[in-house]
């Protein structure tokens, strides 16, 4: 691990103050302190967000406001998003371990970088890691990466799965830098690779999530985050699936998707998700979706599988959320 | 101990910082870059806490944090300035039983059950076990095994170590 200044910030206004070039903010640190063991991350300087008064979840308008630096487990157990919000208690508890998420951050998670191995591997090129260094992962070990809005660039994966939750539930991201305040429909938090996969989000320099704030709830019984990964546990999706309807009888009146493991981002297609609603909540519907969403779909050179893979997950997982059958979190058989 | 707002640390400079580990408050200088794992093992001596992977994979280094299981490989010492930090060390010390040689419940399972081969992950797994126990959501041994996902064991002892948890869950509930 390289060398660093450390601050420790008391307030959002001195951390941003404390902000500039080279400068990370920390709060769990997870990946943060993972990457700079590998070099990838060499800050000139840690910011450390963690005494900020920043880790509360409090009710907001018709919704709920979750603190950035509330840790991943107390929002997945909170008992108002168990009550109204168990796609992203579910989504969460799908992701990473008990010690992890007892430390990383509701912003950290937001800011996660992605785990493609050229990534880490500083003897590999990266485009992400090194701008105009080129990209081994096209051509090369490419089995976890996209299959949606991928570049010649980076075809690098966003690897969270509370995010997924989060595009699906249309939350809405609050920030404060050296401009003052903003917030950020979810939708465009993260974006895709283009020719600059360098930069992961639409945050400017020195910025800081403050919070995450969810609109009201509207799927605490159709819900379900299916994930699908090379072992039950523990591992990063090959592809996730986070749904919530609405129903009116067998009607679908709304409905919400967002896919994990195939893209820079929480993939949502909006066609489909129109597509949907006021259609009769039956297999014949759930297939005509998921066509839509994997006909824009490209394989790399050795992810093909994942189209077909993602075609099922999203029929399997509007099943179940039309059915109000979760994925189980300890259950691993799919039903 | 550093006070807030204040400024920015130069490289190469040690920070004082207080932590209590296993009941004992330790004033200590440490440079920012130094993981709680790395304090605990090479400048603590308590080398019960293993580095596995050290990059947040495996488990073998999880500790107490305030109570809390952590990653001590992922944390950096620094940021815990005043946290009470819990080690395999000190997991007797919980266990509350009284006499020298008293263990903690798991510490006890754990033998009874044969709920190791090596050893090397065993440390990471009790204190995972108490860390688990503490945040009180798993149950069934379906769930016990979800929790515990975050523990690697080579030697492939999982079952005995679910066997060595119900144990004592079903014992605390008695």
């Amino acid at each position: 691990m390289n060398r660093f200044d450390y601050v420790r910030a008391g307030t959002v206004a001195e951390a941003v103050q404390a902000y500039g070039a080279g400068a990370r903010f920390i709060a769990g640190g997870t990946n943060l302190i993972d990457l700079m063991k590998y070099d990838v991350e060499k800050p000139g300087r840690l910011i450390d967000i963690t005494r900020l008064p920043l880790d509360a979840i409090e009710a907001h308008e018709n919704g709920l406001r979750l603190g950035a630096l509330a840790t991943n487990a107390k929002v997945a157990y909170d008992e108002r998003v168990t009550a109204q919000y168990p796609l992203l208690r579910n989504a969460i508890l799908a992701g990473a371990s008990a010690q992890l998420r007892n430390a990383a951050s509701t912003g950290g998670n937001l800011l996660q970088r992605t785990r493609c191995y050229y990534f880490y591997d500083t003897a590999t090129p990266c485009n992400k890691r090194e701008p105009g260094s080129g990209c081994p992962a096209i051509g090369g070990v490419n089995r976890i990466h996209a299959i949606f809005g991928a570049s010649e660039s980076c075809i690098a994966t966003h690897p969270s799965d509370m995010c997924v939750a989060l595009a699906a539930l249309e939350a809405t991201v609050r920030v404060s830098g050296p401009q003052g305040e903003r917030t950020i429909p979810f939708a465009d938090f993260h974006r895709l690779p283009g020719d600059s996969p360098e930069i992961d989000t639409n945050l400017t320099p020195g910025e800081i999530v403050v919070s995450v704030d969810l609109p009201a709830s509207k799927f605490p019984q159709h819900y379900t985050y299916l994930k699908l990964r090379d072992r039950l546990s523990y591992a990063f999706a090959l592809v996730s699936v986070a749904a919530g309807v609405e129903l009116d009888g067998d009607t679908i009146k709304t409905a919400r998707l967002a896919l994990g493991g195939v893209a820079h981002k929480p993939w949502r297609n909006r066609e489909a998700e129109a597509l949907l609603e006021g259609k009769p909540a039956t297999r014949e519907s759930f297939q005509q979706a998921a066509d839509l969403i994997v006909s824009e779909a490209k394989p790399q050179s050795a992810n093909g599988f994942k189209i077909e893979l993602a075609r099922r997950a999203i029929v399997r997982g509007l099943e179940q959320a039309a059915a109000g059958t979760p994925q189980s979190l300890s259950d691993k058989r799919i039903q | 101990m550093l006070l807030e707002h204040s400024p920015p640390v130069r490289a190469d400079t040690g920070l004082d910082i207080t932590l209590t580990i296993n009941g004992q408050r330790r004033e200590l200088q440490v440079a920012p870059w130094t993981t709680l794992l790395d304090l605990l093992r090479e400048k603590l001596d308590l080398t019960g806490t293993k580095k596995g992977c050290d990059h947040g994979q495996c488990g073998a280094c999880t500790v107490l944090v305030n109570g809390t299981r952590v990653n001590a490989c992922l944390t950096l010492a620094v940021m815990k300035d005043g946290a009470e930090i819990t080690t395999v060390e000190g997991l007797a010390g919980l266990g509350d039983r009284g006499g020298s040689n008293a263990l903690h419940p798991i510490q006890e399972a754990f033998i009874e059950h044969d709920a190791f081969q090596c050893g090397y992950c065993t440390p990471g797994q009790l204190c995972s076990s108490v860390g688990m126990m503490n945040e009180g959501h798993a149950t069934s041994r379906e769930e016990i095994r979800e929790a515990m996902s975050g523990n690697l064991c080579r030697c492939g002892a999982y079952t005995n170590i679910v066997d060595a948890i119900e144990d004592v869950m079903q014992g605390a509930g008695r």
